[in-house]
């Protein structure tokens, strides 16, 4: 697709031809709790790296699903492996084993 | 009797004794030989192995370590206690300690006193190989006719203490097959699935002992015996009349052993020779390096597969879970299946119960961390934000005391309150290093095997530590306070946890407490208890403001909340099944409410205990004498 330049705001296009299929359905078979978020966003609010820069489960999901792949690794990089967003994930997902699973999938080029 | 004297190769020794056979050979010691001669060269080379897979440093801890005498002294103390006695599995199951003593000690006194016998008796055969010194001691009583009327008090001594030790030694054996029919009768609901080579060994074993009570009963006549080995030869010779079976009996008991030595290096077994060894490495101080080689390979091989852990293991509350027990982590890693061992690794909560109840020592949670090092260590982190990260400027920036509440207490701000109150109603001044949020102490990212991340967070934590000033650094996680004790070398800083502060408070009497009317009984979480040795302070400062309840299993058996933030796998179902499990311990003796001095515990056991969950701090604080 072409940008032409004219948004005042920066771009929020999905652009789904970036969407790496293959890596994230790997996320997938050693995930499947990946697709339980509903993005609410409970571990952000509570993520202890995020006092000092943003860092976000939920967005880097997201952003795994719309093609994203650097942006989500940003995401959970500062990532201290604390636990906090575990104990407060309504879903009962393992959120710490899915940060793995994302650095170690997406990670290796 | 007569034809077989007549054979006799005749050179009478003082005390009587003949060697019926030239040269004191008979062709069925051969499978003993190849037997003792296998398990000889194999322990060599993997004595080997072992040394060379050690860092240098290491080896030359080990070296002075063997030759100084504390160490030394220890050592020949561990190795007594552990290996021959057992007396670690004494103090649990009484019964199994017993199987398991009289097996090592007695099997271990009848080689012992052997070579005395033969170092008295016929010295001459233990001078060299070709003289027979592999076997000759063990199979001293086919070679020797004794005259009786030479028999001595020393002599008649040395029978009796053989057929002593024989007798403990059976009836070891006959408890460990009864073990393996009926084995909750010893105290153990799990037990292993032994492997084939298992199997072999341990059928050899069993017979072992009965063969050479067969064996020695029927050459008593000519050797001599005791108040066990007499009455069988009297027994055999009115049944069977004749000495046609001993031969065949004394070539079985041979095979036996000889197999039994062939299929130990791949047997549990194996850890008879191995845990010595253990012993003198851990007296040494060293640590798992690399989860397969080096100090873990003499772990594994240590252990003796004996399934303590599998009762231990809080995950095995349920039964599909077995299959995650350090047994078989160790057992897979013996056998180099590498997708097994990490699923294993994985899933542990590094509760650290198997380690604290194993009669052997192995320490199974850290190679599984070691083991978790090699495929997550590599990741990267970017952990440049959090040099952002200052001390909170309102307050005294003097204070000697640093409150550092860690990830966990800022999820249960319950736990925060309760501390900073009781420190302000002891008139103590502090820190509140994270009150605005902080750097996690590292030892999540430690317990996930990425050390490198872990460094680095510690180093962040720690300057900042040191620039502060303070004196004391007090933790109300036991997650926090076991990494900083064991990892940050914080130097002149004392570290500890709220349990321990608040109980030299109440001691000191800096802060009052009144004593309630409530009942309650201590969680000991795992961080603490096991991986610290906090047991008594906390039980302290309970009793003193209210009834402490005792629940079914606690201190260092304590079963894990299932909280842990030690597993990378274990799904949320499991989780509460474990905390359920845990819940029905604590409330044994129906108290009024569980108190538990972690985070972590608080949460898990707060979605499932149906009585109330209480912080330690927060009974402290509701029991406050106001003046
Ligand atoms: S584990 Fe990572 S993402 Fe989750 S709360 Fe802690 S720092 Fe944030
Ligand atoms: S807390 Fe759980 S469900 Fe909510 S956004 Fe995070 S991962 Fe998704
Ligand atoms: S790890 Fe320890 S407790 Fe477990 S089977 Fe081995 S020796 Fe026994
Ligand atoms: S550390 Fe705890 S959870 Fe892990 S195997 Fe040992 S007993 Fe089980
Ligand atoms: S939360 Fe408590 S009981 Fe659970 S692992 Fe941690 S210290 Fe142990």
């Amino acid at each position: 697709m072409i940008d032409f330049g004219f948004g005042l705001s920066p771009s929020s296009r999905v652009n789904l031809d970036l969407r790496d299929k293959e890596l994230f359905s790997k996320l997938i078979e050693t995930e499947s709790d990946a697709l339980k978020c509903m993005a609410c966003g409970s571990c952000t609010a509570s993520c202890s790296a995020g006092v000092f820069e943003e860092t976000s489960l939920r967005s880097a999901l997201l952003n795994l699903q719309n093609g994203n792949k650097e942006k989500a690794l940003n995401l959970l990089s500062h990532c201290m492996f604390c636990g906090k967003c575990t104990m407060v994930c309504p879903r009962g997902i393992n959120t710490r084993h899915l940060i793995l699973s994302i650095n170690k999938i997406y990670q290796a080029r | 009797m007569t034809t077989l004297l007549n054979t006799m190769y005749t050179q009478i020794t003082p005390e009587g004794i003949i060697d019926r056979y030239p040269n004191s050979y008979n062709h069925f010691v051969l499978p003993f030989v190849i037997g003792i001669s296998f398990i000889i060269v194999y322990l060599l080379i993997g004595l080997i192995r072992i040394l060379y897979h050690l860092t240098a440093e290491d080896r030359k801890k080990l070296l002075v370590s063997i030759f100084t005498p504390k160490t030394a002294v220890k050592n020949i103390k561990d190795i007594f206690c552990d290996c021959l006695i057992h007396t670690k599995i004494w103090k649990r199951k009484p019964l199994l300690g017993y199987m398991h003593s009289a097996i090592a000690f007695g099997w271990f006194m009848l080689i012992v006193l052997g070579h005395i016998e033969v170092a008295l008796f016929a010295p001459r055969h233990l001078d060299s190989i070709a003289d027979g010194a592999l076997y000759y001691p063990i199979f001293y009583r086919f070679f020797i006719w004794m005259s009786p009327e030479h028999e001595t008090l020393r002599g008649s001594l040395f029978f009796f203490l053989m057929d002593f030790f024989l007798l403990y030694v059976l009836s070891g054996i006959a408890l460990a097959m009864y073990k393996r029919v009926r084995s909750i009768a010893l105290g153990m609901r799990h037990t292993t699935k032994p492997s084939l080579a298992d199997r072999v060994a341990l059928y050899c074993l069993w017979a072992i002992f009965p063969l050479r009570l067969l064996a020695e009963g029927f050459t008593a006549d000519l050797s001599g015996g005791s108040f066990l080995t007499r009455p069988l030869n009297w027994l055999f010779k009115s049944f069977f009349g004749n000495e046609l079976n001993f031969l065949p009996t004394w070539w079985l008991y041979s095979i036996c052993l000889g197999l039994f030595f062939l299929a130990m290096p791949f047997s549990r077994y194996m850890h008879i020779l191995t845990e010595p060894m253990l012993i003198l490495m851990r007296n040494a101080g060293l640590k798992v390096r690399k989860p397969r080689k080096g100090f873990a390979e003499a772990e594994i091989y240590a252990c003796s597969s004996c399934g303590l852990c599998l009762d231990a293991c809080p995950m095995n509350t349920q039964k599909k879970n077995l299959k995650y027990s350090s047994v078989y982590f160790i057992r897979f890693l013996r056998r180099h299946n590498e997708k097994k061992v990490k699923e294993i690794a994985e899933k542990c909560l590094m509760c650290g119960k198997c380690y604290a109840l194993c009669p052997v020592g192995v320490n199974s949670p850290d190679i599984r961390r070691a083991l978790r090092e090699t495929s997550n260590t590599k990741l990267s982190y970017d952990y440049a934000p959090m040099d952002k990260f200052s001390l909170p400027v309102e307050g005294d920036q003097k204070a000697d005391i640093m409150y550092f509440a860690g990830c966990m207490s800022h999820l249960t701000p319950k736990i925060i309150k309760s501390v900073t109150t009781v420190l302000e109603s002891a008139g103590k001044k502090f820190i509140f290093a994270d009150r605005e949020g902080g750097i996690c102490c590292g030892r999540p990212m430690l317990l996930a095997g990425r050390t490198e991340a872990a460094k680095e967070l510690i180093s962040k934590n720690k300057k900042m530590i040191m620039e502060s000033g303070c004196k004391i650094l007090l933790l109300s996680c036991p997650i926090c306070y076991k990494v900083f004790k064991d990892d940050y070398d914080l130097k002149d800083i004392r570290i500890l946890h709220y349990t321990q502060y608040m109980n030299e408070l109440i001691e000191k009497g800096e802060l009052k407490v009144t004593k309630g009317s409530l009942s309650m009984v201590y969680h000991d979480p795992c961080e603490l208890g096991r991986g610290c040795g906090v047991y008594e302070e906390p039980r302290n400062v309970l009793k003193a403001i209210g009834e402490l309840k005792k629940a079914e299993k606690e201190r260092d058996e304590s079963i894990c909340c299932g909280g842990s933030l030690g597993s990378l796998t274990l799904d949320n179902k499991d989780r509460g099944k474990i905390a359920e499990s845990s819940i029905d311990n604590l409330t044994a003796e129906n108290p009024q409410s569980i108190v538990t001095a972690c985070p972590l515990c608080y949460r898990s056991f707060r979605e499932k205990s149906p009585i109330p969950v209480k912080d330690f701090a927060e009974v402290v604080c509701e029991n406050i004498k106001s003046n």
